[in-house]
């Protein structure tokens, strides 16, 4: 390879969608209430990818053709295995997360007001299964998150309206 | 139901809906802060999740969000939307005090706030509700000032476990006045999955055409 600078560009995950970049690419999704950013990524690889989860569980759908992009269990399953397509061992994996918010204090006996806590253990606990490690997580609270990360350092920045901004 | 079978009846049943509530809601709000105040003609947005957010400017932008659930028989979400400044100039009218500045931490400018969204949501349901004669209540305010993704994915959880669109009826409400000193916004209604059958129902247009 030349020693040439590549272009660096931003990959965008929208709502229940996921994608995976390589260094010196980001990838970023904006926005970040109740659902979570899920981040699995490999530093000598730089490699990362993410999933921006909506619900917790695919039983939970209604739907004939399931968007599995937009269930943590389904979403995180996918993404170990675009990972592992690029020669990247599961084992090899560690995970960052954000988001799992409660934007409004709406007390319901419905459950889908409290959906970022469970969005959050539904994640953790398929992780688990994974045996992914969680190196750091920012989840909680009742604000939004942007997140964005670098497969490079395997920081992921968090921009948010009132706390500022921080990395983890 | 899917909502790319809705018929072009259905459709201007729900845009009829939609401009019904949107001249009641008017009519209280310019009763209440003595000015005209318009609503558009609602438009019928059949939109992807993401496209949602991109309706009030992607999902990063920052709003003044007050949602309302919908009690009663068909259930769903109402959103009123503002920018900062939008939210600032209605305040200033509803207290008559051109000194006050928009804040989440300032209570009486959150409060001024929320009774407008009463009294906008609750017009605007109670005429939807004498229209289709189904019940609808609104609850209590809920105001959050944060970006757009993160107050607008609140009301497509419902939505969610059942599609990957959510059907929106949008009306903009328009400043009048010169110099600004009308009151701009957004209204969004957002009928659960199931609500839609009872409307149709209600009336009597439930058939595909």
């Amino acid at each position: 390879m030349s020693s040439k600078i590549q272009d660096q560009s931003i990959v965008k995950v929208g709502i229940a969608d996921l994608n995976v970049v390589t260094a010196p690419d980001m990838i970023r999704t904006s926005g970040l209430g109740s659902c979570v950013g899920v981040v699995l990524y490999n530093i000598q690889k730089e490699t990362a990818g993410m999933a921006h989860v909506m619900l917790p569980d695919s039983s939970l759908g209604k739907q004939a053709s399931l968007n599995k992009y937009k269930y943590a269990d389904t979403a995180i399953d996918i993404l170990v295995d675009r990972l592992c397509s690029k020669g990247i061992r599961k084992s090899q994996l560690k995970a960052k997360l954000a988001g799992g918010a409660q934007m409004f204090q709406i007390n319901t006996a419905n459950d889908i007001m409290r959906i970022g806590k469970r969005n959050v253990e539904a994640v953790l606990q398929k992780l688990e299964e994974h045996k992914i490690p969680v190196e750091s997580s920012d989840v909680g609270g009742n604000y939004g998150r942007t997140i964005e990360f670098n497969p490079q350092t395997g920081k992921l920045k968090i921009r948010t309206i009132t706390k500022g901004e921080h990395v983890i | 139901m899917n909502y790319q079978q809705f018929s072009t009846i259905q459709l201007d049943a729900l845009k009829e809906i939609g401009n019904i509530g949107a001249g009641n809601a008017a009519t209280s709000m310019s009763r209440l802060i003595q000015k005209k105040v318009d609503m558009e003609v609602p438009s019928i947005e059949i939109v992807a999740f993401d496209d949602v957010m991109e309706m009030v400017g992607g999902p990063e932008h920052l709003i003044v969000g007050i949602l309302f659930q919908i009690h009663g028989k068909a259930p769903g979400m109402v959103y009123l939307l503002f920018t900062i400044e939008e939210a600032e100039s209605l305040v200033r009218q509803m207290t008559n005090n051109d000194e006050i500045s928009f804040t989440q931490q300032d209570e009486l400018a959150v409060s001024a706030l929320q009774e407008a969204g009463n009294i906008l949501a609750g017009s605007y349901l109670t005429a939807l509700s004498d229209f289709t004669n189904i019940n609808m209540q609104p609850s209590v305010p809920h105001l959050s000032v944060d970006m757009a993704g993160a107050i607008l994915t609140v009301g497509l959880l419902q939505v969610s476990e059942v599609y990957d669109f959510a059907i929106i009826i949008n009306t903009k409400i328009n400043d009048t006045e010169e110099n600004n000193q009308g009151i701009n916004g957004q209204l969004l209604l957002l009928p659960s999955p199931e609500s839609f059958t009872k409307i149709f129902q209600a009336l009597g247009i439930q058939s595909y055409e």
